[in-house]
């Protein structure tokens, strides 16, 4: 949806279209998941089912992956299956293309999870929607910036293997450690 | 030496002993400073390439590494709060992130002023004049996620969480130069066998970032007390050092009002 107003608002000639590609796609992702992050933990919040979570047996970094799993389901998955046709839409060449999926295979659940932990520490706020937008878009901005780079290295025919393995290694990261500081965050936000 | 420590970690005894310490560190910064500028405005000698316009390197450069540094600092004492519950700790971090940001708005701004004779522009999006910027965020975002919940313990442990997430950002922006080849020039300090850079210029720059340094701490510690007499202004202690006076009655019935909320 995002994606198709570019055109229409900027300039619809292949040239232009093809250099700014790799970021309208990606800042498209990147709404995606921001405006489907606010209702990540709200409903849970408010009737209190989150309480529940955190007083359940289970370790509540599973039950907080899990959650993040879902919604990277429902907000990154359709990003990488739409990705190609959006490639087509917006004349990317294969190899852009074939980057583009790669760095949003990799990037979205990146996404998902650093933006949960923010969700997860303004879910008790009345106003939490701006002031999520002020935390997380800073910690955005690195994987965006990493992402079309490598989209635009691999239209230009160079090798983009160094972005992905950083894209790779914050990943691994994110998987292994935000789940635990989401559980924190939570509990911060149900005292 | 823990003992110390300990000590410094109750409040009390962390007003009194720090009411001591900040007029030496006023001395110190102003011992540093001033040879600092006086050194780096007038003695050094001008950049072969950039003539004296070089010289406001001596704002901007420490700036930026207080800027990291504070941030990282933040991030420390946040997590120590976090893990030991320290009130210091908590008061700490809260107090250093305004001055964090104000480092980071100078070392933008210098670099702005100095951008526009050398690069011929104000902005570039540059990768590290784009970190730097997001770390202003960080910044912000700190202060807003803290001043946005009430309950002091609680605003502490979820700033404290953002600040260490945050931390991730450091290294990319310290880096930020080595791996993007970009506009900004290199680092010439850091490199510890043969610095870039001529000692006449070098030491200025090195008094003036211990002078940053020194500075940062003296101001902490006075926004520390401050916040500290704030959060403890219904405790016997504060009370006594103000005299027991005009304000005894109303944080008594205030005092009174909270029991009956909580």
């Amino acid at each position: 949806m995002v994606v198709s107003l570019y055109p229409l608002g900027i300039s619809p000639e292949p040239e232009i279209l093809r250099t700014i590609a790799p970021g309208v796609v990606w800042i498209a992702a990147l709404l995606a998941a921001l405006f489907s992050l606010e209702n990540l933990f709200k409903a849970d919040f408010l009737d209190g089912t989150l309480e529940q979570l955190a007083l359940s047996p289970h370790p509540l970094p599973l039950l907080a992956a899990s959650k993040v799993l879902a919604h990277w389901l429902i907000s990154g998955l359709p990003m990488i299956v739409l990705a190609p046709l959006l490639a087509l839409l917006l004349t990317m060449s294969p190899a852009a293309t074939a980057a583009l999926v790669m760095t949003l295979a990799l990037g979205t659940p990146l996404l998902s999870l650093i933006g949960a932990v923010g969700t997860a520490l303004t879910v008790g706020l009345k106003r939490g929607g701006v002031l999520l937008t002020l935390l997380i878009l800073p910690l955005y901005i690195p994987v965006l910036i990493f992402a079309t780079n490598a989209v635009s290295a691999a239209a230009a025919g160079m090798p983009i293997s160094g972005q992905l393995y950083f894209l790779g290694s914050l990943l691994a990261l994110a998987i292994t450690l935000a789940p635990i500081a989401i559980a924190a965050a939570i509990r911060i936000s149900l005292s | 030496m823990w003992a110390f420590f300990h000590k410094l970690a109750s409040p009390k005894h962390f007003y009194r002993i720090t009411g001591s310490w900040i007029p030496w560190l006023w001395a110190v910064t102003l011992l540093f400073m001033i040879p600092g500028l006086y050194l780096g405005l007038w003695v050094a000698p001008p950049d072969y390439q950039q003539g004296d316009s070089f010289r406001i390197m001596y704002v901007h450069v420490p700036a930026a590494w207080m800027s990291l540094f504070i941030y990282v600092f933040m991030a420390v004492t946040g997590g120590i709060g976090l893990i030991w519950n320290m009130k210091m700790a908590d008061i700490m971090a809260a107090s250093s992130a305004p001055v964090g940001a104000s480092f980071t708005f100078l070392a933008l701004v210098t670099g702005a002023i100095w951008g526009k004779p050398m690069w011929g522009t104000w902005w570039v999006w540059d990768a590290r004049l784009t970190s730097e910027l997001i770390l202003l965020f960080l910044y912000l975002g700190y202060i807003a996620l803290h001043s946005a919940i009430d309950d002091p313990r609680t605003a502490a442990r979820a700033a404290a969480i953002l600040a260490i997430v945050g931390s991730v950002n450091i290294p990319i922006i310290h880096y930020s130069v080595e791996w993007w080849n970009t506009l900004h020039q290199g680092p010439t300090v850091t490199r510890l066998d043969k610095p870039a850079i001529h000692p006449s210029m070098l030491w200025p720059l090195l008094l003036m970032a211990g002078a940053f340094q020194v500075y940062f701490f003296t101001v902490l510690l006075m926004r520390a007390r401050s916040e500290l007499l704030w959060r403890e202004r219904r405790a016997r202690w504060v009370r006594e050092l103000f005299g027991n006076s005009a304000g005894t009655t109303v944080s008594n019935t205030q005092s009174n009002s909270d029991k009956a909320v909580t």
